[in-house]
């Protein structure tokens, strides 16, 4: 099927089978999906702004569908959602800023891939060990009779509970009050910060960063990991929005590419966002492991073969 | 599998199918008419371009979705009725 505005031929089915998978990962995970996507689109010859761009606009509808989900299951802290997109912007443009200055400075495939690499693998490290932990202990205190130590929220666990408590607890006003996700009080610059960071990775890295995001706020803010999925979705939607907008503007959107894929997307979305009332938090960010790893392995093919997928 | 699991199981595999064929039939129905339009945009009128763009993919994730729940209620319904 011959896509004009990117002038590119790719079966349709090919990118409703991408769009699946990522949708899957994405209803599931809360994350855009884009480190698979992004390489999936440029092996079909795509030329690689297109790529940027339709992935980016691919993400929104598939969001939009994982989000409204999410939502029925009241898995979306939309307070939360609505401060963290104002330090993910922020983060966002920080990130960009970076990018440019790596441009006249240094060969900023490298140093973009290396920093993906390096942080990718790290985060899969950090969760695995976390996982393992938790998982361990609620067997352990399955046997003993015992507890665990709960996550702040009271829904969750986690064996790293106490960094979480620990910037809960950070005296630097103003502070709000997160019922949804069970925090009574928190400072509005620990939110920012975590918002900024993966923002700032965004920006600096490419793709909506929901591999960064999420994790951070299960470990940093002390969301609970369902929450913690849905309402990442629901940031993605308005921070992928503007990205697609501005985009598109340039001329690096193909929007029937885009559809085509979403035709895959919006299903998978549905299967994943409802298959994670089955998991408990610690099993989710288990099997959420996989997947960095597998960005990480993508990058480091793009850099050997002369082609960073992102 | 317990009965909750085949319930929800069936209604899963109903809701995904009826998400399907809208979707396709949406998708189909842009690439039919608005294709040629949407290149002509892309060359000529990008900002215009940008909004309908995002218009369509936030169309495809929205409004086929709150089109599924309504067809679902109304299949509820007439199930109930009969």
């Amino acid at each position: 099927m011959i896509f004009p505005i990117a002038g590119v031929h790719i079966h349709p089915l090919y990118l409703i089978g991408v769009g699946f998978i990522v949708g899957v990962l994405g209803g599931f995970f809360g994350v855009g999906g884009s480190f698979l996507a992004g390489p999936a689109l440029f092996a079909a010859g795509v030329p690689m702004n297109f790529v940027v761009g339709t992935d980016l606009a691919h993400i929104v509808g598939k969001s939009i569908v994982a989000a409204r989900k999410h939502r029925t299951l009241g898995n979306i802290d939309i307070k939360l959602g609505l401060i963290m997109v104002v330090g993910t912007i922020i983060g966002v443009e920080s990130g960009a800023q970076v990018i440019q200055a790596l441009k006249r400075a240094a060969d900023v495939d490298w140093v973009v891939g290396v920093s993906f690499i390096v942080i990718l693998v790290g985060i899969s490290g950090f969760m695995t060990w976390e996982s393992i932990k938790t998982l361990a202990a609620q067997r352990r205190a399955r046997r003993e009779g015992g507890s665990l130590r709960r996550h702040p929220s009271g829904r969750d666990q986690s064996a790293v509970a106490h960094i979480s408590e620990a910037i809960q607890h950070i005296r630097l006003p103003p502070y709000v009050k997160l019922p949804v996700s069970g925090v009574a009080s928190i400072s509005i610059w620990a939110i920012l910060g975590v918002a900024y960071l993966g923002g700032f990775f965004s920006g600096f890295l490419g793709g909506g960063a929901g591999y960064i995001r999420m994790p951070c706020m299960v470990y940093l803010l002390g969301i609970p990991t369902h929450i913690a999925v849905g309402t990442d979705l629901f940031e993605i939607i308005i921070s992928a929005g503007y990205g697609t907008f501005t985009h598109a503007v340039k001329g690096n959107v193909d929007i029937l590419i885009a559809l085509v894929m979403h035709t895959g997307a919006a299903i998978g979305a549905q299967l994943g966002a409802t298959l994670t009332q089955y998991f408990v938090g610690p099993r989710i960010r288990m099997a959420f492991i996989p997947l960095p790893v597998l960005g990480a392995l993508l990058m480091l093919h793009g850099l050997l073969s002369g082609h960073p997928g992102k | 599998m317990h009965e909750r699991d085949t319930n929800w199981a069936r209604s899963f595999l109903v809701e995904i199918v009826v998400y399907a064929g809208l979707v396709a039939g949406y998708y189909f129905l842009v690439l039919r008419f608005l294709g040629n339009w949407l290149e002509w945009l892309f060359a000529h009128e990008r900002r215009a371009y940008a909004g309908i763009a995002l218009g369509l993919i936030i169309g495809q994730g929205f409004l086929l979705e709150l089109l599924t729940r309504w067809l679902l209620r109304w299949v509820k319904h007439a199930r109930e009725g009969e």
